[in-house]
């Protein structure tokens, strides 16, 4: 009764009602786009103060990646230089037998490459698939230039018998398209036959899959190591007085400071056979002197120094989550009748997972991706799928492989990146 | 069997001293005993040694020297986990990554109760702090007095027979603050259970305890309950952190019995009572409460001392007024008196002579 004599409410309950359908402002202009109109000036000058960054990202990180990609799927060494036999590939079946017509547009494309200089170029990308192909191409060139008669089936043959050899015909009917799957199935070890069906690779020649396979094992290994060696000290650092974890905390970071080729270097001089620790071993009689230890050049020497490289990586989110938890929280536990194996296990332990799984995820993306370490501690063991790639990279010149192995490589940190927002939140992740 | 003594000493400490660093003792020689049932409140300034006294007696700081006892049996060497003792942190402790449900059955889990029995006690847990339909939420749902409830509810809901509070209300704002010294207060009558309460704030300290343990520098300065304490303050210290008070220095002029005269630096006398005075021409600081300074000669005790003073300004504060006097040559001499019908009105610059009951000025030690 006493709220409807109150003039008030009455105003307040007619304010209500207006507020039905869109709202507009003073002079009837409809409100959003007045508040679009207002805050445009605001939204431009923030867009060219990130400007420069947008630049770079996109020159440095968004164009490479898409070349990377692109490559990968495209190559035209071959499809490009030899019109005439990709044209007979493009208008028969895959299995089909080389017939007069295909040999005569072989030995065409095969004279005018020669005479452009760019049958080297054709024999390289065969000798991907193919290897010890690419004299192949540039002798019979030579030949070719000389001049044949024809029929060029037999003039061809005649010249290297190779030009029979169906795994020759089924690589050049491959890349006599520019767009190609052959560089994906190659990193997995797999390749088309002459039917054009997929089929795994000579058995002395399937080493990627084997590489990815132990790339993840060793990247898990390592991240379990860091995880092991890094909680202890990451608590430490977070529990010590501040004089001390300062300290402490200089010695975690020295090594990070230092360049990665000499902490490399120095576990050289410690691992090696004649090195300190197997010298030390020695001495102390734990081995004799004939059955010194390989700790080098060999998977051992590979997990030893990337998991001591890698480490600040585990402690560094661990420590900084680890500070924030306040240590009521165990006594708290501890008061409610929890020992202190259960304080731990129930109540501190599940708050450090954010720390964890930051470091965690740091840890082995870096480690899938090390290419360093394993190359100078590795020998033929210890060797990664980013080995493999700066290989394709800078000694077998195929690009376009490793631009495949490394696609593979990006997305199966994507995935691996996924999986961790579904089972524990990209959210709960803390960096520092 | 000795139940009969073992209620009066539930609680024992005995001769207990504490050192960080081997150097510094922050609890010196700490003797105090706890009834089974009180609601006992270590009341002190920070760094007074309070909050140490009750972690040793949770378990997580050893005690240095001497002992303490829990029904009869000395605790020193038991861990934490054992003691059975529940606690209410500072800032609650909730455990951020469990429920509300989980939090409460945290304690009954860990001494291995069954599932049925777990939901049973969580339920009437919640109830009693009437939280009940709240299990699923997470503390960080849940409102600064909501998340106060639970941690009270998580001390209690494994019965423990000694609950510990280490100034559980400090993050609540002043309304909810009262509201749960109420209700706490309330839980203690209706359970049963021994609480020791540690505090800063005294206005907390006294409407809550049946006993006040003042501490100050490592010590338990006056140990009494709250009228006793804010009435017949022991010494200058306890005076002065408990409540408002005036202090007037000056020399003790004569004694007889606890009844005393004072000559305060300007040569006035005022009527005193001697509390640890031991002779004539000791020095002394003169505790007199606010509220018991009279201005009007009808309220005063027969042939009671008066002296001059100066009224500085005076605060309107509703209920009452604070006059601000200058009182032989001090200046924050302060004066409450009732905000009644009639009241005399005081102004700025007024000279008055005020007075008191020798009663309600206590002669203690020189501060």
């Amino acid at each position: 009764m006493a709220s409807s004599l109150d003039p008030h409410a009455v105003i307040v309950t007619e304010a209500g009602s207006v507020s039905e359908g869109p709202l507009t402002t003073a002079d009837g202009q409809p409100l959003q786009k007045a508040l679009a109109r207002s805050s445009r000036a605001a939204r431009r000058r923030a867009f060219w103060l990130v400007a420069p960054l947008l630049a770079f990202i996109v020159i440095t990180f968004v164009i490479p990646i898409g070349q990377l990609l692109y490559r990968s799927v495209h190559n035209d060494g071959f499809s490009a230089n030899m019109p005439e036999i990709s044209a007979w590939f493009a208008v028969t079946e895959p299995g089909t037998a080389p017939d007069e017509a295909a040999f005569t547009a072989l030995a065409a494309d095969l004279l005018a490459a020669s005479e452009a200089r760019s049958i080297g170029t054709v024999g390289t990308r065969i000798n991907y698939d193919v290897p010890g192909t690419r004299s192949l191409f540039t002798s019979t060139g030579r030949q070719v230039r000389r001049g044949i008669e024809p029929p060029y089936q037999a003039a061809l043959l005649e010249i290297d018998a190779e030009w029979g050899d169906a795994e020759i015909w089924a690589a050049m009917r491959g890349a006599s398209t520019p767009y190609t799957d052959g560089f994906y199935l190659a990193s997995v070890d797999r390749t088309r036959d002459i039917d054009g069906n997929v089929t795994m690779v000579a058995e002395h020649r399937q080493v990627y899959v084997m590489l990815f396979l132990r790339t993840l094992w060793l990247s898990g290994l390592i991240t379990a190591l860091t995880f092991l060696l890094g909680f202890p000290v990451a608590h430490l650092l977070a529990t010590l007085p501040m004089r001390k974890s300062n300290l402490l905390m200089i010695l975690v970071l020295l090594p990070f400071w230092t360049s990665l080729l000499v902490r490399t270097s120095s576990w050289m001089v410690l691992l090696q056979q004649q090195g300190v620790v197997n010298d030390l071993l020695v001495w102390l009689g734990v081995i004799d002197d004939g059955g010194r230890l390989a700790m080098m050049y060999n998977q051992a020497g590979t997990i030893i120094a990337m998991t001591h490289i890698l480490l600040p990586f585990m402690i560094l989110p661990l420590y900084s989550v680890m500070r924030t938890i306040n240590p009521a929280y165990v006594r708290a536990a501890r008061s409610l009748g929890a020992t202190s194996w259960t304080a731990f296990r129930r109540v501190y332990f599940p708050q450090t997972l954010p720390g964890l799984g930051a470091g965690a995820l740091l840890v082995f993306i870096l480690a899938v991706g090390y290419y360093i370490t394993p190359a100078l501690v590795g020998g033929s063991s210890g060797q990664l799928i980013s080995n493999m790639i700066a290989e394709h990279m800078t000694g077998t010149l195929n690009w376009s492989m490793a631009a495949a192995l490394a696609a593979i490589l990006l997305a199966g940190v994507l995935i691996l990146y996924w999986v961790y927002d579904r089972l524990v939140g990209i959210d709960n992740l803390k960096l520092g | 069997m000795t139940t009969g003594s073992r209620d009066a000493d539930f609680v024992v400490f005995d001769h207990v001293q504490k050192s960080y660093d081997g150097q510094v003792l922050v609890v010196k020689d700490l003797n105090l005993t706890i009834a089974r049932g009180e609601f006992l409140t270590m009341l002190g300034p920070s760094g007074s040694g309070k909050t140490t006294c009750l972690m040793m007696l949770a378990g997580f700081e050893t005690a240095t020297h001497g002992e303490i006892r829990l029904g009869g049996r000395n605790i020193n060497q038991v861990p934490p986990h054992k003691r059975g003792i529940g606690m209410v942190f500072q800032n609650y402790a909730l455990f951020p990554h469990m429920t509300v449900g989980e939090n409460l059955s945290f304690p009954l889990e860990v001494r291995g109760l069954s599932r049925s029995d777990r939901a049973e006690r969580v339920r009437r847990a919640l109830d009693m702090v009437q939280m009940a339909g709240f299990e699923t939420r997470r503390p960080a749902q849940l409102s600064g007095g909501q998340q106060q409830r639970i941690a009270l509810a998580r001390a209690l809901v494994f019965d423990p027979e000694l609950v510990l509070m280490d100034e559980p209300l400090g993050a609540l704002d002043k309304q909810l603050r009262e509201h749960m010294q109420f209700e706490i207060k309330a839980l203690h009558e209706r359970l049963g259970i021994t609480v020791v309460y540690v505090t800063h704030d005294q206005s907390e300290a006294l409407t809550m305890s049946d006993r006040i343990a003042v501490f100050n520098d490592g010590r338990i300065q006056q140990l009494a309950t709250p009228s006793e304490l804010y009435e017949r303050p022991q010494n200058s210290f306890v005076a002065s952190f408990i409540g408002e008070n005036n202090a007037l220095g000056g020399t003790i002029a004569s004694l007889d019995g606890d009844k005393a005269t004072v000559r305060l630096s300007n040569g006035e006398i005022i009527d005193a009572t001697a509390v640890n005075i031991r002779e004539v021409g000791q020095p002394t600081t003169v505790s007199i409460r606010p509220e018991r300074v009279e201005f009007k000669p009808g309220m005063m005790a027969e042939g009671a001392h008066t002296i001059d003073a100066e009224v500085a300004d005076v605060i309107y504060m509703g209920d009452i007024l604070r006059a601000r006097l200058k009182v032989a040559g001090q200046e924050d001499f302060v004066m409450k008196f009732r905000n009644t019908l009639g009241q005399t009105k005081l102004s700025a610059g007024e000279h008055i002579r005020v007075g008191w009951h020798p009663q309600d000025a206590r002669a203690l030690d020189p501060v």
